[in-house]
């Protein structure tokens, strides 16, 4: 095992990441940028490195300057958590080639699975199920309406390079189809520096899971279930839950053979997630994208099999076996929901920033609290807005939606507006008591 | 006369009307972005933007001005 990682990212996956290499007796080396310099993560890592200005593009996008830091520091390996520049093959290889070990899958396995065009195709030649949808980037809107013609409406328009829900939109017939092909084309040049499109068949009633792999030293590739997603926002995930209570036995073992299957056609190595649509009454799927990295919704997994997936990628990035029996099936004990806290108004999720002046975190039993902020630090408009993800993890899914509903109640945020409140609505909606929802759930809340 | 104040922290991204331009109810004035979101600052009344109050690249305050509509 390395002795030290530096951990290219901030809040709570910084904070998260530190706690793993604490407990493993590597020394934790974070950076922060000046926006960020009060919040806990910093004074919880083992050494703190100023690395630039609060913009992420002279800070935790800047791969001369985390390069530079770990070798001021000696850091032996680097962790990108998620987003930045977890899934920039560029930084894997300026890493390696550095002499560094790079917490994550190879390059080319990035490369493969960040082009989701090329992702799509690589799928379906590896006998992956994937929606109809283009082949190759679309050139123009006369071109995306000749494509949706052979597809069928309604139709999703995404960036080639994209993530996040960024530039995403569906389509119903041509006119709204060349709005979207505009915006989207905008937001892909702007955000992810690519104008590539493609175009898939939307299903509106949907669900989104996920499946997280591991792709070990030894070349094998195994599935650790399943996370339900389809509690969305703006194409972006709010709450997540595992097992699904949407999938049948058979369809959730015929998911996770073709993640597996989807990991080995790239190769891949370390923590993984396949993303996937459901169409529930039918009962099959659609490979959707796949994260190469560690997942924000990881907890739940964590919770239900008791496995750390941080302490995975170390080992695995080190060559070393993983710290649990890989030949066995792994099989989820109890249920465990994840509400992320994010720093917004929780009538039309408009962000929030602001000073925060009260902080306290529920606990109790099964209560996981993996948070970014505390007490007296500020909110800035200059990264994502979440501030923790809260779980519950119970025997079974009513026993987690009470535990989830308790601490949602005990958790007191004071300064900047947070969506805990749509998370008690959430806990007390019937359809997602029920179980039986799909991505249009927040839709239906705030039509009614 | 109408004021347009920004509802949260922001970074101003695009400004789409000039001064003296005339604007309908609904028009997108400016963009902020905040926390990886773009947010279109809508006029909500038609008129003519007499005074603008931010240029791209600006932070907005919370329930700072950005234009005014007369």
């Amino acid at each position: 095992m390395f002795d030290s990682v530096l951990i290219a990212n901030r809040g709570e996956i910084a904070r998260r990441i530190i706690r793993t290499a604490r407990r493993m007796g590597v020394r934790a080396v974070a950076v922060y940028s000046d926006a960020d310099e009060g919040l806990p993560y910093v004074s919880e890592a083992d050494e703190a490195v100023r690395i630039g200005p609060a913009a992420p593009a002279q800070s935790y996008l800047d791969a001369a300057a985390l390069l530079e830091v770990a070798r001021k520091t000696g850091a032996a390996a680097v962790h990108p958590g998620y987003g930045f520049l977890a899934e920039n093959a560029g930084f894997a290889r300026a890493v390696i080639d550095a002499g560094l070990v790079w917490i994550g899958p190879s390059p080319d396995a990035i490369d493969q699975m960040g082009d989701k065009i090329r992702a799509r195709n690589l799928m379906a030649a590896a006998g992956v199920p994937v929606a109809p949808g283009t082949t190759e980037p679309v050139a123009d809107a006369d071109a995306a309406v000749a494509a949706a013609d052979e597809i069928g409406y309604p139709v999703m328009v995404k960036a080639a390079a994209g993530g996040g829900g960024i530039g995403m939109s569906a389509a119903l017939d041509a006119d709204a189809l060349r709005k979207a092909f505009e915006t989207a084309r905008t937001r892909a040049e702007r955000f992810f520096g690519s104008p590539e499109i493609l175009l898939e068949r939307y299903l509106p009633r949907a669900r989104h899971v996920e499946v997280q792999i591991l792709g070990l030293a030894d070349g094998r590739v195994v599935a650790l279930g399943e996370r339900d997603c389809s509690v969305q926002r703006r194409h972006q995930k709010v709450a997540e839950e595992t097992p699904s209570p949407g999938i049948s036995a058979e369809l959730r073992s015929q998911m996770l053979a073709a993640a597996v299957r989807a990991g080995e056609a790239v190769g891949y190595l370390g923590a993984g997630t396949v993303e996937c649509l459901v169409d529930a009454e039918s009962g099959t799927f659609v490979f959707l994208e796949m994260n190469t990295r560690l997942q924000v919704e990881h907890p739940v997994t964590e919770l239900v099999t008791g496995i750390d997936l941080v302490e995975q990628q170390f080992l695995i990035a080190a060559g070393e076996p993983v710290s649990f029996d890989p030949s066995a099936p792994v099989l989820p004990r109890g249920h465990a929901i994840e509400l992320r806290v994010y720093a917004e108004d929780p009538k039309r999720f408009l962000p929030s920033p602001g000073a925060i002046t009260a902080w306290q975190e529920p606990s109790g039993p099964g209560v996981r609290v993996d948070s970014g902020y505390a007490a007296g630090t500020t909110v800035t408009p200059f990264y994502d807005p979440l501030l923790a993800k809260l779980c519950a993890h119970g025997a079974t899914r009513d026993e987690a939606i009470a535990r989830a509903r308790l601490a949602v109640a005990d958790f007191v945020v004071t300064g900047p507006k947070t969506n805990l409140p749509f998370h008690a609505e959430l806990l007390g909606n019937a359809e997602f008591v029920s179980g039986d929802y799909d991505t249009g759930l927040i839709g239906r809340m705030r039509q009614a | 006369m109408a004021e347009v104040r920004a509802e949260m922290v922001a970074n101003v991204w695009k400004v789409l009307v000039s001064e003296g331009d005339h604007v309908d109810d609904g028009d997108t004035l400016v963009i902020l972005e905040s926390m990886k979101m773009e947010i279109p600052i809508l006029a909500e009344e038609s008129g003519t933007v007499t005074k603008l109050h931010v240029a791209e690249g600006d932070v907005v305050q919370e329930d700072e001005l950005i234009a005014e509509i007369g």
